[in-house]
């Protein structure tokens, strides 16, 4: 089956389960949302699928599919190798994800250069800055990262993302740091991205809103379980459990506008 | 048999808690167990020594370790054993003395400034800047030297020198503390500046200072004994353990080495106590496991 | 950049007048009489009171001040009693020997302590991470000049490997023409390779000594740079992208690092200072510290205001040194602010041993 699969997926920490069989599919060209409040094991099931499990986290049960071949433990080779080509993944904190002592363009030069592209690295990366919308990219590539904004940053992530022409991209709160103007923009920008490549998208985000907006199927995570998941229009409309419930109402009806009561 | 589930603290017996947290920082364990050997020898030293630590006894120069004498005799026929006994307890109080002051002293200096902020400010740290210009050590040979060589003498000496880190400490702590929510809290209310710099600002700011000053006990022990090896410390024939190490200096190239061996050994046993106390209590400041 | 090279001068400048000051108030404020300690216990009165005109005691302060700093402005420390030579002379001939050892030691330590510290922090909970910790902890425990004696007891005495501690070269070595002052140079440059290969006999416990010693707090401090800047967002994301394990380690890793490892170094410098002073006294290296121990035991006042004066001066253009070096390395400093600029190299609390720095302030 194309696309992401986690089944059954169990992470712990000494001998505490902090995630428990999680189900999850990606398909290519989709956007699935995992929401969830802090906690609920989101980032850790996302940094599985990559190996990038901090140190005294281990997947102790269940397993992980790009499009059929597995590529989690017990095969730390083929998750070395999956990381940039088959799943890419963008964090929370823009510039505290990129190395303060290079330039952003040569930091986007050396995920080409991993790629295997060879010929003019430069002319790529600028052309890739270009799309994720830097103005004057030429020039934004010879900076270094605490030259540029949050947004900025976010989007060299993004170029580094797609220069690793991933099939599915993990964005883990990717727009949580930055200015709610900037927001909308880099979404825009990621939803474009997989109308143009077809690469499937795992929108993690505490923010139901951004999850609802966007995606097609959404599962909610609670304490290291899936506890509803499903397509956006049947969770929104008619969640099951009340965890859920309870997003979904201050995402209708916001806390602080007069409709607490419901209905 | 049933264990108590080692995650989590409250509401179990204190020595489980206490089982729990040496298995989780090793550091604690070294060198809680390192202190306790330390001071039971060093009170044993001073009270119950097997020899007398100054009784001079020349037909028994130089002898090596052996039953009677477990570290041998030194060139005036001192029970060096006995004297390492006596010299670690006369070492470690200094340290212990050194630390304090530096930690109280530099404290007070580093808050006030650190809170007040303006001219205060500047001055403190410019002249503890020039202070921290010299390597430590040296600093303390300095004013030793000039200021003379008795024991409270060398304790100031080297305090001095300790003083500005823990200033810079205190200060970089309190900068921090003062824009927090208690602190902008507490003035709000209307507590007084001396109040709130001591009550609120003070306990918290004082983690990396305590540490250091933990440390700087160890390190003080090392600089006086330095100092004392060198002649510009301690003075014989107090058994300090620089001292001791000082005298056993020349025999060392004819064969005679335990009068200058075992007092370094008791140094290093009583640094690593405290090295090991300093590491505890910064992994514990800093919310990692050991 | 501009702003932070003029603010560092300008505080290195500000830092060599204090020193100067600090200097003075040394050996001329504090309690003890000079004139006393030169005399010794015996002197009368009246050759007492002679000495001191002598050394100038009898004027105001201010006006001892004012001729101290005309003094120095001319660069004359005063002469020293017990060579009867110009300070400066005395400071000048030694520094080489002193620097043999300073450079020798340091480059072991540096070989020795920062590889261990990086393989450590990589492998964090490892055996190799629990060896770099025991060894920094223990290193930084252990007296330098008991280290010396012990080393000779065993080199020396026990296995006859090494030359006795009595100076730079043994009887037999002819002494080559000084060029540098530095005796190993000499023998180099004048060919004459038996002092060359015997003095760098001599040099290899020294070096032995304090490099040992120097390597732990060196280790130390790679080790928790290394783990801070490997558990990073940034390592994190390299990883994510796949970079290999060699590009991760030479450009995420490293060049994080090396700018903590070359403040290290300035810590590190001034232990070697400090520690020169009991080297050098136990194995008879005829360089500063020696000089220096000398003096005090001789009560030269002259010899001790120079040397004081000098390392004073050593340490602060050595730190200026390290502050340039380390705003070259980080293009935070280089190319100017925005966003997170630290205004000052983030200075260590602590020099030679541990390092403690507050969890959040490090700028300030």
């Amino acid at each position: 089956m194309p696309g992401l699969r986690i089944e059954g997926l169990c992470i712990s920490i000494g001998d505490r389960d902090v995630v428990r069989a999680v189900d999850l599919h990606v398909a290519p060209g989709a956007c699935a949302g995992l929401a969830g409040g802090s906690g609920s094991g989101k980032s850790l099931t996302a940094l599985a699928s990559l190996g990038l499990l901090p140190r005294p986290a281990r997947v102790r049960a269940g397993r992980i599919l790009l499009d059929g071949g597995e590529t989690v433990a017990p095969d730390r080779d083929r998750t070395a190798r999956v990381r940039g080509s088959g799943i890419a993944m963008i964090f929370q904190s823009p510039r505290a994800a990129l190395n303060p002592v290079l330039r952003v363009g040569h930091q986007v030069e050396r995920v080409l250069r991993r790629k295997g592209r060879r010929g003019d690295l430069r002319q790529r990366c600028v052309e890739l800055l270009g799309t994720v919308g830097l103005l004057e990219p030429d020039q934004a590539a010879r900076l270094y990262p605490h030259e540029l904004s949050g947004g900025m940053c976010q989007r060299v992530l993004i170029a580094m993302g797609i220069a690793s022409e991933p099939r599915i991209l993990i964005a883990d709160e990717p727009t949580t740091a930055l200015d709610v103007t900037v927001q909308a923009d880099i979404l825009d920008l990621l939803d474009d991205l997989r109308a143009r490549t077809g690469m499937g998208m795992l929108l993690i985000s505490h923010d139901m809103s951004v999850v609802a907006e966007r995606c097609e199927s959404i599962s909610v995570m609670r304490q290291g379980a899936i506890v509803e998941a499903g397509t956006t229009r049947a969770v929104i409309d008619s969640p099951r459990h009340p965890f859920t419930a309870e997003l979904v109402r201050d995402l209708t009806h916001p806390p602080g506008t007069g409709h607490e009561a419901g209905g | 048999m049933g264990v108590p589930d080692v995650s989590s603290g409250a509401g179990r017996p204190g020595s489980a808690r206490l089982r729990s947290e040496l298995k989780r920082y090793p550091s604690l364990a070294a060198g809680g167990f390192l202190a306790a050997v330390v001071v039971i020898v060093a009170i044993a030293g001073h009270i119950a020594p097997p020899h007398n630590p100054l009784a001079i006894n020349p037909g028994h120069a130089l002898e090596p370790p052996g039953p009677g004498h477990w570290f041998g005799t030194d060139q005036f026929g001192r029970d060096v054993f006995s004297r390492v006994l006596a010299g670690t307890g006369t070492d470690v109080v200094i340290g212990l003395v050194v630390a304090a002051l530096a930690f109280a002293v530099g404290s007070a200096a580093g808050l006030v400034p650190g809170y007040l902020g303006g001219w205060i400010d500047d001055i403190v740290m410019r002249v503890a800047d020039i202070v921290m210009s010299f390597p430590p050590f040296l600093l303390a040979l300095s004013i030793a030297v000039v200021i003379g060589n008795t024991v409270g003498n060398v304790i100031i000496a080297v305090t001095i020198a300790y003083v500005p880190y823990i200033v810079r400490l205190t200060r970089g702590s309190v900068l921090t503390a003062r824009g927090s929510d208690y602190v902008l809290g507490a003035r709000a209310v209307g507590a007084s500046t001396p109040r709130v710099m001591t009550l609120h600002v003070l306990p918290n700011a004082a983690g990396p200072s305590m540490v250091q000053a933990t440390l700087m006990a160890g390190w003080a022990i090392l600089d006086v004994s330095g100092l004392s090896f060198l002649g510009a410390g301690i003075q014989p024939p107090s058994p300090e353990l620089g001292v001791q190490v000082a005298q056993g200096a020349s025999y060392i190239t004819s064969g005679q080495w335990w009068v200058s061996v075992f007092p370094g050994v008791a140094i290093i046993l009583a640094v690593l106590a405290f090295n090991f106390l300093g590491d505890y209590a910064d992994d514990k400041l800093r919310g990692q496991g050991g | 950049m501009r702003r932070y090279v003029i603010r560092r001068l300008g505080l290195a400048v500000l830092t060599l007048a204090g020193i100067v000051v600090l200097v003075f108030m040394l050996t001329h404020i504090l309690p003890g009489n000079p004139a006393l300690v030169q005399a010794g216990g015996h002197a009368d009165a009246r050759t007492l009171r002679e000495i001191e005109r002598q050394m100038g005691l009898n004027r105001s302060l201010a006006a001892q001040f004012g001729s101290y700093l005309g003094n120095i402005a001319n660069g004359s420390l005063g002469t020293s009693y017990t060579t009867g030579n110009t300070v400066a002379h005395d400071l000048l001939t030694r520094l080489p020997a002193t620097a043999e050892l300073a450079v020798a030691s340091t480059i072991l330590a540096t070989i020795i302590g920062v590889p261990l510290g990086v393989a450590a922090g990589l492998r964090e909970g490892s055996v190799t991470d629990w060896a770099g910790r025991a060894g920094a902890i223990i290193g930084t425990s252990i007296p330098l000049y008991w280290f010396g004696l012990v080393l000779i007891v065993v080199f020396y005495g026990k296995l006859h490997i090494a030359p006795a501690p009595t100076g730079e070269v043994d009887a037999f070595a002819a002494v080559p023409p000084s060029y540098t002052h530095s005796l190993i140079l000499d023998s180099l440059l004048s060919g004459n390779w038996y002092t060359f290969f015997d003095a760098l006999r001599h040099l290899a416990l020294p070096v032995i000594t304090l490099g040992i010693v120097e390597t732990a707090p060196i280790l130390k401090i790679t080790r928790s740079a290394t783990l801070e800047v490997a558990g990073s967002d940034h390592v994190r994301t390299a990883r994510a992208y796949g970079l290999s394990r060699l590009e991760i380690l030479k450009n995420d890793i490293l060049r994080n690092v090396a700018t903590r490892v070359l403040t290290a170094l300035g810590i590190v410098f001034g232990f070697l200072l400090g520690g020169s002073i009991l080297v050098e006294r136990i194995y008879g290296w005829p360089g500063l510290g020696l000089y220096a121990w000398n003096a005090v035991t001789t009560t030269d006042y002259n010899a001790i205001q120079g040397y004081i004066l000098l390392i004073g001066v050593i340490y602060v253009l050595l730190n200026l040194a390290i502050d340039l070096l380390y705003a070259g390395a980080d293009p935070r400093i280089r190319f100017g602010p925005a966003g997170n600029v630290p205004r000052r190299r983030p200075h260590p609390a602590w020099p030679g041993r541990r390092v403690i720095t507050p969890p959040s302030a490090e700028r300030h």
